[in-house]
């Protein structure tokens, strides 16, 4: 079991290592299957890992192994150990699945690439960093594993970094993320100031008995660990990043959207979930937060034509609904959409890469269509992801992850009417440019044809998502049909229960009026965008769409209030002061060579001259002193 | 007595200016001999006999021999002119004063130096003899390490090989 | 009996070190220079001998003794320099052979 717990995160990073040592040496084929078996291992050990831990519930409810001594400094110490529970287990095998299908799906997808054993290097550092992350048990590691999805985000999205834009994404990717790690390190100060431990069960322990409900210092740690949140998972307000980071290849996305990086921002407020409780200020923020960005998000979404966008929108809004649903203490429902909504948003941009590649890097889905035709596979499996994101009801696992957040939002202590309300909009909202998105691009005549078909490589991977996506919602059904709680069940191992309030209404009018409203929002994309594109020309040429389109110009918001002060700051303050110092320095040890090179100039009397007058100085020194 | 030594000591001084002022070097290296004899003179009355055969020994006989073996090899004394150039006024002040400094500070030192009366002893070759292998037996067998280095040194550095030099020298 | 003062001695001695050095600072010919160095050497010779008699002790001369064996090795080396700078600069001018580095290089 240890060993399997030890192992899960260090074999994708040997991967990394030969990769990244000796890449050049193999050829494609061996470069993709070290690249994809080590993920494949991983995740072969999570699940033994996950049987194990299974057949040991309830009796142990978190196994933990510890490598070596990593940092150790007077009090300070941060051991490289791992530590697996419910929590960390549901996120290992998402991660490693999931990893593993892109993995295989990139073989096929990156073969014309010249940087295909580089692509897998930073793809299995990616995944390796990952699973460090949420395996960590101390909050340094954690923050470790943290920092090196942001670094690999940063190679990823700047892979093909021979487009200057592309190197403009990653930066701003990096830089956005940034902001939020430095609250969270602070944050993470602040936690072993006052309790001289990285350990996070310990911390969870002595924050719980030291800090009272409220109490000033637990809001603003808390504060700090949301705000680095907020930036891996590009929230409202740093979500800005997430859109441009499109520029990586489409497995790159489907990796960052899906299994990694932007769920790290649940995964640490899961795993803080005992500091958040404390904190409701906090946890009321989180909750909003997660509402604007969803209805934000899914407006933007309506007004994007690049079909990446679109799938890039649908996550921040979908991640809005994750956080949602950990502001109102909903937190197993939250993970729950997590595991969904990884298996689902992989596959949407999978087969969206399928789309792209085929049709020779084309992203404008209004210059698409008709693709049912041409690619019956990848329309059935596009079409089971888009249902499974609009929460298709009783048929898609979306339904069964979506609803109980939808569901909580008003019934949780926490919860109220608006936030129901929030969610409710961004269900219809999903629903439209989800099938907006179908219609357009699967429906109507064909404008591009394919150039081949896809191959066994990347179909595979796309069928085995499709039918997770669909089966993947049973394992946990609502309190009104079937009471079946496995997952729930598991991730209480770890996390507090939802604490429901006496709201009057049925859960059962909930799910009709959200089943509904799916239907409506169907309904209407199928009017305006495959029946009557009349409906939809005005809104596509109109103000509001460029305004949605431009993401509610946040991008121009941030150039005006931070960039371009700190540029103008930058060019004012290029010749600086420092500047001076050094350069004078460098001047004046100039000078300094000049001068004593004079005295070694090889002119024989010139020394003995020397000599003389020192020894003139000397003896008069002497007689006068 | 005293009159040999003022007049050895008048002998040796202008000698030397001569020596060091005069172009033409084998004139000065005569000059230099005359210095040196008139030194060992001043030697002998110092009650130092050995020394002063010594000097005429080794400094008159074998070192100043030296040199002008030397320059007769290179035949020096085509350059005049080129010397009257480089010895011309400019060149000796600044010199000049720093040696006029200089000795106005030895005055200076050897006035102010308490030196006391002289002891009533002798002093024979004997007792130098004595001394040298006795106390000084380990400074006479660096000497001639010193010595014997000067030989292989001067051998390599003056053997004339095609082409071989010493390195810093090497074309 | 040589009754001349001490200090009159010593003023001779440093005369003649201060004639050579003059000579060192000023001749540009390599030869003038040593001969310069070997005035200096014998003038030093010379004050250890005037204060080897004064306190009638046989250090003065020993230690002249050395400064012989010194000088003798000076001169050896310096003048084979001295030949192998005139054979590869055909001068003897100390200036002009001030570069400190080959002229290979």
């Amino acid at each position: 079991m240890e060993t399997c717990i030890a192992l899960i995160p260090l074999i994708p990073l040997l991967g990394f290592l030969i990769l990244a040592v000796a890449g050049g040496k193999f050829d494609r084929k061996t470069a993709g299957y070290i690249g994809a078996g080590s993920v494949g291992i991983s995740l072969v050990l999570a699940l033994i890992a996950g049987a194990l831990f299974l057949r040991s519930l309830p009796g142990v409810s978190s196994y933990s192994v510890s490598l070596w001594e990593w940092i150790s400094a007077g009090e300070l110490r941060a051991d490289m150990s791992f530590s697996l529970d419910s929590l960390s287990l549901v996120f290992c095998i998402v991660i490693t699945f999931v990893g593993f299908l892109i993995h295989v799906y990139s073989i096929e997808f990156m073969s014309g690439d010249e940087g295909f054993s580089r692509f897998f290097a930073y793809m299995n550092l990616f995944v390796g960093s990952m699973l460090i992350l949420v395996l960590a048990d101390n909050i340094l590691l954690l923050y470790f594993g943290w920092e090196g999805v942001g670094l690999c985000s940063y190679l990823l999205i700047g892979f093909w970094y021979k487009e200057p834009e592309n190197g403009y994404a990653a930066r701003k990717a990096f830089i956005v993320t940034r902001i939020g790690d430095t609250a969270m390190i602070i944050g993470i100060f602040i936690l072993f100031v006052n309790f001289r431990t990285f350990h996070l069960d310990e911390l969870m322990l002595q924050v719980n008995d030291k800090w009272s409900v409220g109490s000033p210092l637990a809001v603003i740690t808390a504060a700090l660990l949301l705000f680095g949140a907020l930036g891996k998972s590009a929230q409202l307000p740093l979500q800005t990043w997430l859109p441009d980071a499109m520029a990586g290849p489409s497995p790159v996305s489907a990796l960052i959207h899906a299994a990694t990086m932007v769920t790290a921002g649940v995964y640490l407020i899961a795993r803080c979930h005992v500091l958040f409780n404390l904190a409701p200020v906090v946890m009321t923020a989180i909750a909003i937060i997660g509402a604007l960005t969803l209805l934000i998000a899914g407006f933007s979404a309506l007004g994007q034509h690049d079909l990446k966008r679109i799938l890039a929108y649908s996550t921040i809004s979908q991640i809005g609904y994750m956080f949602l649903a950990l502001g109102v203490g909903a937190w197993s429902a939250a993970i729950f959409h997590f595991m969904i909504h990884a298996f689902f948003k992989a596959l949407l941009f999978l087969a969206g890469g399928v789309v792209i590649l085929v049709l020779k890097e084309e992203h404008d889905i209004f210059r698409m269509g008709g693709m049912k035709k041409e690619m019956p596979l990848i329309f059935f499996t596009f079409l089971a992801g888009s249902a499974s994101l609009s929460a298709l009801p009783l048929v898609t696992a979306g339904f069964y992850s979506k609803d109980p957040i939808l569901w909580y939002s008003f019934s949780s202590v926490t919860g109220n009417f608006w936030l129901w309300i929030a969610a409710f909009t961004g269900a219809f909202l999903t629903t439209l440019y989800t099938f907006r998105l179908v219609f357009v691009v699967f429906f109507g005549e064909t404008k591009l044809k394919p150039s081949f078909q896809p191959g066994k490589l990347m179909t595979v991977p796309l069928a085995i998502l499709a039918f997770f996506s669909i089966v993947a919602g049973f394992i946990e059904l609502p309190e009104s049909f079937g009471r079946f709680h496995l997952f729930s069940s598991l991730a209480e191992n770890t996390l507090p229960a939802v604490t429901v309030r006496e709201t009057g209404y049925p859960e059962t009018l909930f799910q009709l009026l959200s089943a509904l409203i799916v239907f409506a929002g169907i309904y209407l994309a199928y009017l305006a965008y495959y029946k009557k594109p009349s409906m939809s020309e005005s809104f596509e040429h109109g103000r509001i769409h460029r305004f949605f389109e431009s993401g509610f110009g946040f991008d121009r918001l941030y150039d005006v209030l931070l960039v371009n002060p700190l540029v103008w700051l930058s060019a004012i303050n290029r010749n600086d002061i420092f500047d001076w110092l050094n350069i004078g320095l460098a001047r004046l040890t100039v000078l300094g060579n000049r001068l004593f090179s004079l005295t070694q100039n090889g002119k024989l009397r010139w020394y003995v001259m020397s000599f003389t007058i020192g020894i003139v100085l000397i003896l008069t020194y002497m007689i006068l002193r | 007595m005293n009159f040999f030594f003022y007049l050895a000591a008048a002998i040796a001084l202008i000698s030397t200016i001569m020596a060091i002022s005069g172009r033409n070097a084998i004139h000065a290296l005569l000059n230099l001999i005359i210095s040196l004899l008139a030194v060992s003179v001043i030697f002998y009355l110092l009650d130092a006999p050995f020394i002063a055969a010594l000097e005429v020994i080794i400094y008159a006989g074998a070192i100043m021999v030296l040199f002008i073996f030397v320059t007769m090899m290179l035949n020096i004394g085509t350059e005049k002119k080129i010397e009257k150039r480089w010895l011309n006024p400019r060149v000796w002040i600044v010199p000049s004063i720093l040696a006029a400094l200089l000795l106005v500070d030895f005055i200076l030192i050897i006035n102010g130096l308490q030196i006391p009366e002289p002891v009533d002893e002798t002093l024979n070759t004997k007792q130098v003899g004595i001394s040298l292998f006795s106390t000084y037996v380990l400074a006479v067998e660096i000497a001639g390490i010193l010595l014997m280095a000067g030989v292989i040194g001067a051998y390599h550095l003056g053997s004339q090989k095609k082409k071989v030099t010493h390195r810093f020298l090497k074309k | 009996m040589l009754t001349v003062p001490i200090e009159t001695m010593l003023i001779f001695a440093g005369l003649l070190f201060l004639i050579g050095l003059v000579g060192l600072l000023t001749r540009r010919n390599l030869i003038f220079m040593l001969m310069s160095i070997e005035i200096m050497f014998n003038s030093a010779g010379l004050v250890f001998i005037i204060a080897g008699r004064h306190w009638k002790q046989a250090d003065g001369q020993v230690m002249f003794i050395f400064i012989l064996a010194v000088a003798a090795v000076e001169v050896a080396i310096g003048l084979a320099l001295l030949l192998q700078v005139y054979h590869h600069y055909k001068t003897l001018d100390a200036d002009s052979v001030g570069k400190l580095k080959d002229n290979n290089q």
